[in-house]
């Protein structure tokens, strides 16, 4: 069979745009987890959401950078009343509670996008159109444009955490919640506000990915499991290696997309799921494993 | 046997008997819509009774009991479709054994996870079978699923008479009810201790010697073989299979039921079946089809998490399980 | 100071204090009172609570019963990172500092608060460096390189960012090298020239006794003895008692 190099090139490329939408909604799921040990099932239609409020906002104001920032704004909002709502009470509670509690949450968000905006998928109009040739393709700049803001997205997020007087708190509370509050860092607040970030997020890669994509209120279904299986393969907690799983996870699925329907391409990621957890279970991209 | 014992005894079987008369009873006094509503609670709560035996005596969240559910569906239906004429037993059969198999290739990959990692692999399992069957359209019929006559009651071959409303809804009872004193007796053998000191202390069970993994595959076995029979249930009552009931979400409905009822009492996931159900029922008739039921569901659902985490039933937990 | 302090000179005030872990009853009913600038001994086997004590004062742990006082105001029940802001600073026995940040950003996370000006910063950076010359030629490395008798020295300057009234320490001495433990010593008595109050947990007997003005003796949850420090000499049958096999 001869190598179809031109697909090829063209689906990493699509793997990579992907991906990093993907790494983008996984890291915020594993900030939340590694700091408080928190599987938010909601995660999904915090995305969602994210591309609703995106669409109302391009419809009212005309400017799809205004819309992806008052999205991250008010999804924010909603994570940390989330947050603060449901999450706070469960605290010290059994695990399984929170998992319930979010489950909850994500049927209701789910619900309430279905009944305000109805079954039709909307569609958010990108900011520049305009192509260049990829081989025989019409390849949109706007793929590429989202790669390159989730990256800065990204990016701009490790400098927080690295830097800064709250990146100090979030990584110290991440490490030792109990020393972290003897050491007068307000933990519940760091929680409501990590929680808030990660929201942010979802939002910002919900408003990116919706011109790639209908927006419909069961958008975050498919993505709440794929970003699910990223950060276990990426080890929990673990920011970097949910960005590399969620980049190598998407290749592979743009490959294999090559071969079988897109439909079925999901099914690399199961596969990599179960061999990490039958081999490396603390995850892919973790060092060593513990 | 102590004299409080038989007192309990005495009041357990009573209450039994007498929901069980009631239950018998009920398709004479309602209507046809409430006969098949109530005859659905049943199956609902067979599913999530099966839920509950691993959220409630084991200790494990799944999200793995829609694949159960329908294999058991899909078994059922591969025999009334593949077998003329339509024979009851093999639908049991072969969702029985459906079940059973999906059962062991998950229980084999997850017992060995930890309580997160064990809830996101089944709900994973579960979207594999999802994909595999909406995909492989010629098998399963892909996205419109499959349809089938109803089999008749009774032993093909001797005798049969076609189900009716009636029958149908005792058929249905028998089942569950059946499944309930099974599952209640292995919950109280020594298996089922074991079980509940996994939930308790799993490192202190595995100390004192116990094959743990062991353990925790048979619960999701027998979990899984009972959330197929609902299948086949809900296959010879409706009639038809299809996809979405693989999709996760209705493992999601079960561990909702679960909490609502009170986990770890086995009847419990059936009256928060019942509470659900109805209550979306009720909702929808007073505010129309169009109203988003599961808004105000969920509030109730993460209020009962937050502040009622036992359940509609969980007063009575210790006592159910005497 | 000789006696108990007075009530004006009361710092901390615990009484009746019990505590739980679960269904184990740790703490009994456990009193004592620490006074402003005072350096109180806390000695007793291993598992008497000891540890349970200063962590219940901390507010790391909710007692069931019982009243803590700090500054003549009632803290049980209070977040630990609201006491930590009203003054009081907690040194744990297995030191937790937070190894994955560097030995700055360790002392950062008490520095970095609201009403201290640019210039106290640096000034109390300089201390600390002044005191412990070692953690400044490795600010810039990451907690869990560094030694034992390194770890503990960053715990307890962590703690001091916080310009604590009162440093609750617990077994401070624990597995170091007996020059590290009169390094301990000198610090103790740095913070107490320097007015800071602290509930010395320990089982270094000659040290505590050395360093403090009155020790309290716990056994089984309880407070059972109390003595002026300069009046205990370490061969007393009391001792023997209290920490004896």
């Amino acid at each position: 069979m001869a190598i179809p190099w031109d697909l090829i090139v063209i689906q990493t490329v699509n793997g990579i745009v992907t991906g990093m939408i993907l790494a983008l909604v996984a890291s915020g799921l594993t900030l939340i987890f590694g700091i408080m040990d928190v599987v938010n099932f909601a995660h999904g239609e915090l995305f969602m959401m994210g591309a609703y409020i995106g669409v109302v906002v391009l419809v009212a104001s005309g400017s799809f950078w205004i819309a992806l920032v008052l999205s991250v704004i008010s999804v924010a909002l909603l994570g940390a009343a989330m947050q603060i709502v449901t999450l706070r009470p469960l605290v010290g509670r059994d695990p399984l509670t929170t998992i319930l509690a979010t489950f909850g949450i994500s049927l209701i968000l789910q619900n309430y996008a279905l009944w305000q905006f109805g079954p039709v998928a909307r569609k958010i109009q990108e900011p520049i159109t305009g192509q260049f040739t990829l081989f025989y393709l019409q390849y949109p700049w706007y793929r590429l444009l989202i790669a390159a803001l989730s990256a800065a997205i990204i990016g701009g997020l490790y400098l927080f955490l690295k830097y800064g007087r709250y990146g100090i708190w979030i990584r110290a509370t991440t490490q030792d919640r109990v020393m972290a509050q003897a050491m007068g860092i307000p933990v519940p607040w760091v929680h409501t506000a990590v929680f808030a970030i990660g929201a942010g997020m979802a939002a910002a890669s919900g408003v990116l990915f919706g011109p790639l994509v209908g927006v419909n209120h069961a958008m975050g279904l498919d993505w709440v499991l794929k970003a699910f299986i990223v950060v276990v393969v990426g080890g929990m907690g673990n920011l970097g290696g949910s960005i590399a799983a969620a980049i190598f996870i998407s290749l592979l699925e743009a490959y294999a997309a090559i071969f079988v329907s897109p439909a079925q391409a999901v099914i690399v990621s199961f596969v990599v799921l179960i061999l990490t957890l039958l081999f490396r279970p603390t995850g892919l991209f973790v060092p060593t494993p513990k | 046997m102590t004299a409080s014992d038989k007192r309990h005894a005495i009041a357990y079987w009573t209450a039994f008997g007498i929901v069980m008369v009631l239950l018998i009873v009920a398709p004479f006094i309602l209507p046809e819509f409430w006969r098949r509503f109530l005859t659905e609670i049943l199956i609902w709560g067979l599913l999530a009774m099966s839920s509950d035996i691993l959220i409630g005596y084991t200790g494990m969240v799944s999200f793995g009991h829609s694949a159960f559910f329908g294999l058991g569906m899909y078994g059922a239906a591969a025999a009334l479709l593949m077998v003329k004429p339509p024979n009851l037993w093999l639908a049991l059969l072969y969702g029985l054994v459906g079940s059973a198999m999906v059962a062991l290739f998950v229980a084999y990959f997850s017992t060995r996870l930890r309580d997160i990692y064990f809830a996101i692999t089944t709900l994973v399992f579960s979207q594999i079978f999802y994909v595999i069957i909406f995909t492989w359209t010629e098998v399963t019929g892909g996205e419109n699923g499959l349809t089938f006559s109803r089999p008749q009651l009774g032993i093909p071959g001797i005798y049969t008479v076609p189900f009716t409303a009636e029958t149908l809804h005792w058929f249905v009872l028998a089942v569950v009810t059946a499944s309930y004193l099974i599952l209640r007796r292995i919950t109280r053998s020594p298996f089922g201790m074991v079980l509940q000191s996994i939930r308790e202390n799993e490192p202190r069970t595995r100390a004192i010697g116990y094959p743990v993994e062991r353990y925790k595959m048979m619960a999701v076995m027998l979990s899984g073989l009972f959330a197929g029979l609902a299948g086949v249930l809900y296959a010879v009552q409706n009639r038809f299979a299809a996809p979405d009931f693989v999709f996760f979400l209705i493992s999601g409905e079960a561990v909702i039921f679960n909490v609502m009822g009170g986990i770890g009492t086995l009847v419990g996931p059936i009256v928060g079946a019942g509470f659900f159900l109805v209550m979306r029922e009720g909702l929808s008739r007073i505010f129309g089809d169009q109203f988003p039921y599961l808004i105000p569901l969920g509030v109730i659902f993460i209020v009962m998490v937050i502040f009622l985490p036992q359940g509609l039933l969980g007063f009575a937990k210790r006592w159910l399980n005497r | 100071m000789t006696a108990a302090p007075s009530p004006e000179q009361t710092l901390v005030k615990i009484e009746g204090v019990h505590t739980f872990y679960g269904k184990s009853h740790i703490l009994h009913g456990v009193s004592l009172v620490v006074g402003k600038g005072e350096v109180v001994g806390l000695l007793g086997r291993n598992g008497v609570g000891k540890s349970t004590t200063l962590k219940t004062i901390m507010g790391l742990v909710t007692p069931s019963q019982g009243s803590i006082v700090f500054e003549g105001k009632p803290i049980a029940g209070l977040p630990p990172h609201k006491l930590a802001r009203q003054g009081l600073g907690y040194v744990p026995e297995d030191r937790r500092i937070f190894k994955l940040l560097t030995v700055m950003e360790n002392l950062r996370t008490g520095l970095d608060r609201s009403g201290v000006t640019d210039a106290r910063r640096k000034e109390l950076l300089d201390k600390v460096f002044t005191y412990f010359p070692r953690l400044a030629e490795r600010r810039d490395q990451a907690g869990g390189t560094l030694s034992g008798g390194e770890q503990q020295m960053l715990a307890i300057a962590r703690a001091m960012m916080l310009e604590p009234k009162i440093i609750l320490l617990d077994e401070p001495t624990e597995g170091l090298m007996p020059r590290m433990v009169s390094q301990i010593r000198e610090i103790v008595e740095v913070l107490h020239r320097e007015g800071v109050a602290i509930l010395l947990v320990e089982q270094n007997v000659p040290l505590t006794l050395a360093a403090s003005q009155r020790v309290y003796f716990m056994e089984k949850g309880e407070v059972r003895h109390h003595a002026i420090s300069s009046e205990l000499k370490v061969d007393d049958p009391v001792i023997h008692q209290y920490l004896g096999v």
